[in-house]
């Protein structure tokens, strides 16, 4: 019974997200219908070039890199949201627990500081988000404690001297210029996506979300705890790390090109759990739909709604912060 | 014949200078049932997480069929020892049959997921507990005593040899405690060796199998219910006045303290 709801959930989420695909390839200060798309995509395919250039560059140069990085950085950060969720026993986590954001909000401030371009700051972002991570998991590791409480508490610390050093950042920016520049990083927008970073960090997510999917029953078994765990012969330190590992490429990759973005690892697989259930198995397939989901229909809102780009981080705030709140209510009974 | 679990000199110690306990030997076979007894903060979790795997003893060592425990693979231990926790906090509401059927992880393989066989064993154990009524019901929503069951339903689907049960009575009421330790009887009558610990020692004498007994500073006794158990033993193990009585129409000794 739970696996037909399971199978009627997906195909419906991924029919959905086809639509909305669609849909936003459509929107946008050149409107096109639905049907001039399809004629434009099919001309592409078939002849190489479409009969309407301005089209043909709206979809593919603009549009289309947007509509698949929304897809992609929703899913990847729905996906390491469940994940560490499902590590720390903790449905109140989110993937910034272990410093990942705030580890490459410090690297993108650097970056902007030094004067470098789009590149550069991509680069330093990721780095230091992965440097963040490895810090907050070398603490346990000194302190000889692995239990999770110390790994978050680890977190805690890293996120908390990261931020100083971005205030510091903040403090000696430029007002005008490098400070805009940080403060619009850290709300988060794809208004600069291209093709190029997309295949940047393809690999990081087709690993990283098919190593976590194929491990998900693995993580329940990880939400039981270290005890429990290791009892049913689970080796818990490389079962950990690996999917740690892969839960923070994941975040690194998608905030290194999109810049901060909250809310959304926190509520969608409260969602996905609301639609299917908390096994893993299930929840996981289904938070990456509805990631991507979730993501494109915000940034479509970002960029259609008024005639200036929206940052993002206010509308997944306003949008998710409600949302939560509702699917709190639904789940009232069974939150202790 | 080659022992099923061998307890050989074990100690353990936190900080290296006071043993929690020390020099613990005995031996666990087929169809026995061994009961830990002693105070509070006397070390019966932490000589109980030892056998099970958990944490590795200070000094000593632990053989399992023969095998030095601390160096086999933890799937292959756990192919062969199941640990009941005492309590279980669930942190997401999973249904019942997924979580039992998590007692085949040893024997799934790493990135695989559990098929239709491993469901079946599952639901196998369900019936064997008769709360195949469960099954569908969420692990949040059931009683304390459900959940006892389901844990113990889960140790089952693992297919082990050794049963490792932390406090199994501790959150259940009278009704239930001795509901379970029929069960723990049951399945000794089947065949699997089952180490508990109880803080009641009344528990020991209905369950009529073996006692280890740890004293507040570390001492180690082992001996068949029969004869470790009497008023001195039992008073100085808890530091209070307890007698042992023979109810002839109950036809088994019963450990009473006196009036208040």
């Amino acid at each position: 019974m739970k696996n037909t709801v399971y199978k009627r959930t997906f195909v419906v989420l991924l029919l959905i997200l086809c639509l909305c695909a669609l849909a936003a390839l459509s929107i946008g200060r050149l409107s096109m219908n639905p049907l001039d798309v399809y004629r434009v995509i099919r001309e592409r395919l078939q002849y190489g070039a479409a009969s309407n250039e301005a089209m043909e560059v709206a979809l593919f140069k603009i549009r289309l890199p947007r509509v698949v990085a929304a897809m992609m950085i929703g899913a990847m950060l729905s996906l390491s949201g469940a994940v560490y969720q499902g590590v720390f026993k903790n449905p109140l986590v989110s993937p910034d627990i272990l410093g990942v954001a705030s580890g490459a909000s410090v690297g993108a401030a650097g970056a902007i500081l030094l004067g470098l371009g789009l590149l550069g700051r991509q680069v330093l972002a990721f780095c230091s988000g992965i440097a963040a991570v490895v810090l907050t998991t070398a603490i346990p590791r000194l302190l000889r404690n692995h239990s999770n409480l110390i790994l978050v508490l680890s977190g805690i610390i890293v996120s908390g001297f990261l931020s100083s050093l971005l205030a510091i950042m903040k403090f000696v920016a430029e007002e005008q210029t490098e400070l805009a520049a940080i403060v619009f990083w850290q709300m988060g927008s794809f208004a600069e996506i291209n093709m190029t970073e997309i295949i940047a960090i393809s690999p990081a997510f087709i690993a990283g979300t098919a190593i976590l999917i194929s491990l998900s029953w693995r993580i329940n078994i990880l939400s039981f705890g270290e005890a429990e765990a290791k009892s049913l012969g689970m080796d818990i330190g490389k079962m950990r790390g690996i999917v740690i590992a892969c839960a923070s490429l994941l975040t690194a990759s998608a905030v290194c090109i999109s810049g901060t973005i909250g809310w959304i690892g926190l509520v969608i697989p409260h969602l996905a759990r609301l639609l299917v259930g908390s096994d893993h198995v299930r929840m996981m397939p289904i938070t990456v739909l509805a990631g991507a989901l979730f993501m494109l229909i915000i940034d479509t809102i970002a960029r259609a709604l008024l005639t200036v780009e929206i940052p993002l981080s206010i509308l997944t705030g306003l949008l998710g912060a409600p949302c939560y709140a509702w699917l709190l209510y639904k789940q009232r009974t069974s939150v202790s | 014949m080659q022992k099923l679990l061998e307890v050989k000199n074990v100690s353990f110690t936190y900080d290296g200078k006071t043993d929690i306990f020390r020099d613990v030997s005995f031996s666990v076979n087929p169809g026995q049932i061994i009961c830990i007894l002693g105070p509070n903060g006397a070390g019966k979790t932490t000589l109980l997480n030892c056998i099970a795997n958990l944490v590795p003893p200070t000094t000593g060592e632990i053989l399992l069929e023969g095998k030095d425990m601390d160096r086999m693979a933890p799937q292959e231990v756990a192919k062969k020892i199941a640990f009941v926790p005492q309590f279980i906090v669930p942190s997401f509401a999973y249904e019942v049959l997924s979580y039992v059927v998590t007692g085949c992880a040893p024997r799934i393989g790493i990135l695989a997921k559990p098929k239709e066989e491993h469901y079946e064993i599952a639901r196998n154990s369900l019936a064997q507990m008769k709360i195949s009524h469960l099954a569908e019901k969420y692990y949040t929503e059931i009683s304390g005593g459900e959940r006892q069951l389901v844990s113990i339903a889960r140790a089952l689907a693992q297919r082990p040899r050794v049963i490792i049960m932390d406090e199994p009575t501790a959150h259940l009421d009278y009704g239930n405690q001795i509901k379970v330790l029929e069960i723990i009887k049951g399945l000794a009558a089947q065949g699997y060796a089952a180490v508990i610990t109880t803080h009641n020692p009344d528990q020991a004498l209905m369950l009529g199998g073996y006692i280890g007994a740890i004293s507040l500073d570390g001492q180690f006794s082992f001996g068949s219910s029969e004869e470790i158990i009497n008023d001195a033993f039992l008073s100085s193990l808890y530091g209070i006045e307890l007698h042992l009585r023979y109810i002839p129409d109950i036809g088994r000794k019963v450990c009473v303290a006196p009036l208040l």
